[in-house]
């Protein structure tokens, strides 16, 4: 057993941390206070390879390793939530599809402008009356004449309404299927695809500076190519997706429960009440204690969820686990910190206010925490 | 152009450093880092081989260890390292030091040689000065803005309250001051990509050196003492009304000259 983390992951790791805290971290607050979307940081991004960092290097990304991954979305969660989920669902749910099932025309044709960062990509699973209950998806999608005609309604969908945003890939219903379920299929439908349309923003509580729509199809016509990989593959093409996924959120819930980490020591140490430092009481002691012992706990369980995914091993479980727990407690840690700052901590002129409002759609994006005990459950043979 | 930049590994400069009984930093418990002060002669290094084509090389001496925080340089941008690297080079001074890289650097035929300013851990800033005066070249210091022309190198070098232009012919050797440029982020497919380059070991055989030479022993200067800085004295918390403090800092600031 190894804990050290290679050279290569331990500069990405410094790199990252250098750039989010230089580059991000003092613009955070601004950009969630205008719910704007931060072009010139994920142009940076782009720059300095974060929004193809697991991609290989021939289709123009950097080919780090999924640890790598993860150290890099830790640290940009600990400057700006919305930063990293914006890096966290392009790369994870918006690039990875094509790598995973994409033919290799479609490999060549998509990969290299998402790798690269100056294209944005989403993925649409996510509808009105089909969350949790995936497949109860009612987007349709028929072929004819080579032809697929798109109908149905995405809700959620990050990255899919930016100026870079390329296109998305949805979730349909392509047919029944001969066991009776549905046969659901993904479809490519490039931005520009005539009767997609990409609602307003949504007016959300966190993540504010990503960007999130409501996504429309009507009669939303694509050639028969871009069908992703094979028909009918469609569950499980995102079950499999949402399994890496799951690594981005614990990774980014482990980088915000960090956040709430380090600004409650600094303000332990700063805030002097009955005379001395609030950090001397046994009282806030124990919650940092017990906070930061938790922080440690989501890591660990992070890590090995990657360094599976690394090895080529089973990861579905331990992802599954890591992203329950690290939502969970980033959650709690978020909580106390606003605690430990007491009427400080309900003012958005401090970090941990973003930081409380930030952390609740770790419990609830790309599989909520009910789905994730489901998922873990279901492994253990119940 | 061949350009040759020397850094060194020095231990986090966040880290709190502690003696061993003979003077010597202890590493053993210390993360390292790139010399903070090298990666402007490095983004420099990187700058003036974009702008003139050729290569660029990062010469170190130091433990086996350093090989890892090079990484950061080659990801940055160097071409290759030079890692001289021998037990007996243990507690070498800046004159042995210099002799070693002078030694390396001799046979490389480089034309430019970039050094930083000084080291985050010892902060002598003479080594520059050291190596150009063993390798008998032009030495310009404290330069915060480089042009090459040909064979020609042209600089200004920072003063106080202003700065000089000063040429001088290639090859020279260069130390740069923090205000010359913004050292770059290394790309993360840089740091992917610096696996695939070469870090050539060197040892004090391989450069012609004498060991007596080397170490405490070749060293012309010996550590006799050192401690610790005192501690901040605290500062003085006026309690007056505001407009009485207010006179007592305007005193303040013009005993201290700071205001006329």
């Amino acid at each position: 057993m190894d804990f050290e983390l290679s050279d290569e992951q331990r500069l990405i790791q410094q790199t990252a941390r250098e750039f989010a805290e230089a580059e991000v971290a003092p613009h955070a607050a601004a950009f969630d206070q205008r719910a704007e979307f931060p072009y010139e940081i994920v142009s940076k991004m782009a720059e300095l390879g974060l929004m193809g960092l697991p991609i290989p290097e021939e289709f123009g990304g950097a080919g780090a390793d999924t640890i790598s991954y993860a150290l890099a979305v830790e640290e940009l969660a600990r400057a700006d939530a919305s930063v990293a989920i914006t890096m966290a669902a392009h790369v994870s749910l918006g690039t990875m599809p094509f790598l995973l099932f994409g033919t290799s025309e479609q490999k060549e044709k998509y990969i290299p402008s998402l790798a690269s960062g100056e294209r944005l990509w989403a993925f649409g699973l996510t509808e009105p009356n089909a969350g949790s209950d995936a497949g109860a998806t009612q987007t349709r999608a028929s072929l004819g004449d080579g032809t697929w005609v798109v109908n149905g309604t995405k809700s959620f969908i990050t990255n899919s309404g930016t100026r870079l945003t390329a296109g998305v890939t949805v979730t349909a219903v392509t047919g029944p299927s001969s066991n009776g379920h549905a046969e659901v299929s993904n479809l490519i439908i490039p931005a520009e695809t005539e009767g997609f349309t990409v609602a307003k923003d949504y007016h959300k509580m966190g993540w504010r500076a990503s960007d999130t729509h409501e996504l429309a199809f009507q009669d939303a016509r694509v050639p028969e190519e871009n069908l992703l990989g094979e028909r009918g593959k469609g569950f499980r093409q995102f079950l499999t997706i949402l399994d890496g996924g799951r690594i981005s959120i614990a990774a980014l819930s482990v980088g915000l429960a960090q956040a709430c980490l380090d600004a409650s020591v600094k303000y332990a140490r700063e805030r002097t009440q009955f005379g001395k430092p609030i950090g001397s009481f046994e009282g806030i002691q124990f919650k940092i204690a017990e906070m930061a012992t938790r922080i440690e706990h989501a890591r660990l369980m992070t890590y090995k969820a990657a360094w599976l995914k690394d090895k080529g091993k089973d990861f579905a479980m331990a992802a599954g686990m890591a992203k329950l727990f690290s939502s969970r407690i980033a959650t709690l840690a978020a909580d106390e910190a606003v605690q430990i700052h007491g009427g400080y901590g309900v003012m958005e002129e401090y970090p941990v206010a973003r930081y409380w409002r930030d952390v609740k759609i770790g419990e609830i994006g790309e599989g909520t925490s009910e789905i994730q005990k489901l998922v873990i459950a279901r492994m253990l043979d119940l | 152009m061949k350009i040759a930049v020397c850094v060194k590994q020095v231990p986090d400069t966040t880290a709190r450093k502690e003696l061993t009984d003979d003077f010597r930093l202890n590493r053993a418990s210390l993360d390292s880092v790139l010399n903070p002060f090298d990666e402007y002669a490095l983004e420099e290094g990187i700058r003036q081989k974009e702008a003139h084509e050729g290569e660029v090389a990062m010469v170190t001496m130091g433990p086996a260890s350093a090989e890892e925080t090079m990484r950061k340089g080659l990801a940055m941008g160097a071409d290759r390292g030079v890692l001289i690297t021998d037990s007996a080079l243990a507690g070498s001074d800046i004159w042995v030091t210099a002799t070693a890289l002078a030694a390396a650097l001799r046979s490389g035929g480089y034309d430019l040689i970039l050094c930083g300013q000084e080291s985050a851990d010892a902060r002598t800033g003479l080594l520059p000065g050291a190596l150009a005066e063993h390798l008998g070249l032009p030495f310009l210091s404290y330069v915060q803005k480089l042009d090459i022309e040909g064979s020609q190198l042209r600089v200004r070098r920072q003063l106080s309250g202003g700065y000089e232009v000063i040429s001088a012919n290639l090859p020279a050797v260069v130390m740069v001051v923090k205000a010359i440029n913004e050292p770059r982020y290394p790309s993360l497919k840089g740091i992917m990509a610096s696996k695939r380059k070469q870090v050539t070991k060197l040892d004090a055989g391989g450069l012609g050196l004498e060991p007596a030479s080397l170490g405490i022993a070749g060293s012309r200067t010996e550590v006799v003492a050192a401690t610790p800085r005192p501690a901040k004295e605290p500062g003085r918390m006026l309690t007056e009304p505001p407009s009485e403090a207010a006179k007592l800092i305007a005193d303040f600031l013009a005993e201290n000259k700071v205001i006329a």
